[in-house]
């Protein structure tokens, strides 16, 4: 049995605009000590997809659909009170702006404290010292020196650093980490990297880690969810999904990179895909990748794709899937 | 758009005597200073946080100038004191040939319509009450361009620039992605057409395709209105694909700067060296590779003052001179690639840090 099985997660938001599709049936399933990427455009509903699964999500406006189990324990039916000892111990979270879940009137020591006191018994004694062990691990330096130190005294990636150390604290049986590395330089990227490999190896950890750095994802990931419009598109193990990427979009993603621009060589300009998102306020029964699609026809804009197998463990939605030119 | 001048003017050249007015720089910066004092009982034993310690920059008309370095190493106090949003504690900042290190809050205002900040940190950036068309207006209303019309169509012009659909221009910051605020930042910094654009990590939480069409974006508006750009980022791809040159901070101080093809193609500073080759590859079967330098040793304090090489600590190849004699940042093999490392050599360049012993790891499994 899977550790994390996520079945036709839907998250919709009301906003003036209408009701907003953040995630539609999106379905995945994590083993124990597997790390799952979640990539995809800005605004494809990675964050809601993730969030949704400790219930993390703006609570006026979103509601939640489908079925979450962890370790048999269904979280879509729990009540609030039980949620509360599961986030923290057994699923942690890194978010993606630290700012948004940092307390500006505290000091870092007193809120990476609080978490493991609240979920352990340690005297105060035990905790600093254990808050100061978390943050050498996350290469901050001076990390006793900053205990005192309020989070608008730190730098970007220190921030994010508290984030990771406040998550790991507690040996979580799920980490899900949105964007963990985006303020930190590549050689605490490294580090950090190695942080979320040790916790899979030693305490079987598993980790949603959404990230739009493909590089990240080639080094650290077993299998990857690509998202599109809030939908599932592509579902592969890592390697097959960079040797041999199926959906037109996918395909689009890779050819972006701004390496391999540069690899090209001289003209300064990156390959875009052409074209917008459709509005997240609609959910049309056609390819949502339609409209900016070179490999789009009639029947692509007629019915859904559905995710199909095309190869041991590799899903894609996608009438016209395999690699190769997509312009 | 493909013929964007690799070298926009004299800017990446090193200053000349009195040269003509076209190639003063927008912004030069001189031994910048900030420290900052801390209220903390620890701070005040140890002693402030040195987060820059003496920086020089220069960016010409229309230059892109990429600022990278190590997490917490002063990138973002630089930026901000360039916009001066924060006091300097020493050092003189002049933009567009004014001195603006000292003036106070009411001299600065006129000039912010030619200085604008994407900061680092989108979502506190955005005022949660307002409406993103209303955030991206907001410059254009301050500083009284045309009518309200007007205003609202530059407004949604530039959403529409950076990716978004005129109806969402009704959103709050909160209903956003973490990737569309950072959008909607950019967008609020660009509308007025500034002079100088302060960009901390503009483009960090962006997938590839967006972040693509953003950076062709910034480059297009850039050949269009001519603005010069200081481009902070960890991010080495974007950094090589987005500047003219590029300067690389370490501890509070430039460490080396070049132009972008020269610090690719012959890093001379160690830590440079070890920043380049630790950057991760997207392809699953080449990302352990040879070559790929981790530092050790231990993290450098911000409150101590370490004597000779700030980076001789961590450095695989420091020599007994390292550690007690401070190294200029001076050409050497080059006048227009200053670095700061008693090794590197006129002949050779730099030292080959895979011959170093002294905390390195070598990942080759
Ligand atoms: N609180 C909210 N109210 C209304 N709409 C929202 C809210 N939060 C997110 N959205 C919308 O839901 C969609 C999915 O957002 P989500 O944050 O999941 O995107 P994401 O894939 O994480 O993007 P990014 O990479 O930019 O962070 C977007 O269109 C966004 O505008
Ligand atoms: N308001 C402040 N009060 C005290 N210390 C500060 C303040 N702002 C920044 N610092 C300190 O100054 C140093 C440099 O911070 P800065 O934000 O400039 O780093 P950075 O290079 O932008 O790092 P990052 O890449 O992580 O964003 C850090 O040690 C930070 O803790
Ligand atoms: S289903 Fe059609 S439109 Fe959609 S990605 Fe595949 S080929 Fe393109
Ligand atoms: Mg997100
Ligand atoms: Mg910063």
């Amino acid at each position: 049995m899977p550790l994390l099985e996520v079945t036709d997660l839907r998250v919709q938001y009301r906003t003036e605009d209408g009701p907003v599709h953040a995630a539609k049936d999106v379905s995945f399933s994590l083993e124990r000590g597997e790390i799952l990427a979640l990539v995809g455009e800005s605004g494809c509903g990675k964050t809601a997809t993730a969030m949704a699964v400790p219930r993390l999500l703006d609570g006026g406006n979103a509601t939640i659909g489908g079925k979450v189990v962890l370790d048999g324990t269904e979280l879509t039916r729990l009540p609030e009170k039980r949620m509360q000892d599961i986030r923290g111990k057994d699923i942690s979270v890194v978010f993606q702006e630290p700012m948004t879940s940092l307390n500006p009137a505290y000091t870092i020591g007193k809120q990476i404290g609080e978490v493991i006191r609240r979920h352990t018994d340690m005297n105060r004694g035990q905790v600093r010292e254990r808050v100061v062990e978390l943050l050498e691990l996350v290469g901050m330096p001076d990390a006793r020196r900053r205990l005192g130190a309020y989070p608008h005294e730190l730098s970007g990636g220190m921030r994010q650093r508290v984030m990771i150390a406040t998550a790991v604290a507690c040996d979580p049986k799920v980490l899900i980490a949105d964007e963990p590395t985006t303020a930190l330089d590549v050689t605490i990227q490294a580090a950090v990297l190695d942080i979320i490999r040790r916790l899979r190896e030693e305490l079987g950890t598993a980790v949603i880690l959404i990230t739009h750095d493909l590089g990240v994802v080639a080094e650290v990931a077993d299998h990857v969810v690509v998202m599109y419009s809030g939908r599932h598109v592509e579902h592969a193990p890592t390697a097959a999904l960079f040797d041999k990427p199926q959906h037109p979009y996918t395909l689009g993603l890779m050819d972006a990179l701004p390496a391999r621009a540069a690899r090209r060589g001289g003209r300064r300009r990156l390959t875009e895909i052409p074209g917008m998102v459709p509005p997240p306020t609609t959910d049309p029964d056609a390819c949502q990748f339609a409209p900016r699609c070179a490999r789009a026809d009639a029947g692509c804009t007629a019915k859904r794709p559905a995710l199909s197998r095309v190869d041991d463990g590799h899903l894609v939605a996608c009438y016209h899937p395999g690699p190769g030119g997509t312009a | 758009m493909n013929d964007i001048p690799e070298q926009p003017g004299a800017a990446a050249q090193p200053p000349g005597p009195g040269g003509p007015a076209a190639d003063d720089p927008v912004l030069d910066v001189r031994g910048l200073v900030k420290h900052y004092p801390g209220r903390s009982r620890a701070a005040r034993r140890n002693g402030p946080i040195r987060a820059v310690d003496g920086v020089d920059l220069r960016i010409g008309r229309g230059e892109v100038l990429g600022l990278v370095g190590e997490s917490g190493s002063g990138k973002s106090t630089v930026g901000k004191c360039v916009a001066r949003l924060t006091d300097p504690t020493e050092g003189r900042i002049e933009l567009l040939g004014r001195d603006i290190s000292t003036i106070n809050r009411r001299a600065m205002r006129p000039l912010r319509r030619d200085v604008h900040v994407v900061f680092q940190d989108a979502y506190s950036s955005l005022d949660p009450r307002m409406k993103i068309g209303d955030i991206v207006g907001g410059p254009l209303r301050q500083h009284g361009e045309g009518d309200a019309a007007q205003r609202r169509r530059r407004a949604l012009d530039m959403l529409e620039r950076v990716g978004f659909r005129a109806r969402m221009a009704t959103r709050f910051p909160h209903e956003l992605s973490g990737g569309q605020r950072q959008r909607v930042a950019l967008a609020r910094a660009l509308v007025m057409a500034p002079r100088l654009v302060v960009a901390d990590e503009p483009v960090s939480a962006l997938d590839v395709s967006v972040q693509a069409s953003i950076l062709n974006l910034l480059l297009d508006l850039q050949a269009d209105m001519g603005f010069s750009c200081l481009f902070i980022t960890h991010d080495l791809s974007v950094v090589e694909f987005i500047s003219d040159r590029i300067a690389v901070m370490y501890l509070g101080r430039i460490v080396e700067t070049a132009t972008r093809e020269e610090l690719f193609a012959h890093p001379q500073h160690p830590y440079t060296q070890a920043l380049l080759s630790a950057a991760p590859v997207p392809d699953p079967r080449t990302t352990r590779a040879a070559g790929r330098v981790v530092l050790r040793g231990d993290l450098p304090s911000q409150a101590t003052r370490i004597p000779g090489c700030p980076f001789h600590p961590r450095c695989p190849v420091a020599v007994d001179r390292c550690r007690t004699e401070v190294p200029p940042l001076a050409g050497v093999t080059r006048a227009d690639h200053p670095v700061s490392c008693h090794l590197v050599d006129p002949a050779t360049g730099g030292p080959d840090i895979t011959q170093g012993r002294n905390g390195v790891v070598h990942h080759t499994s």
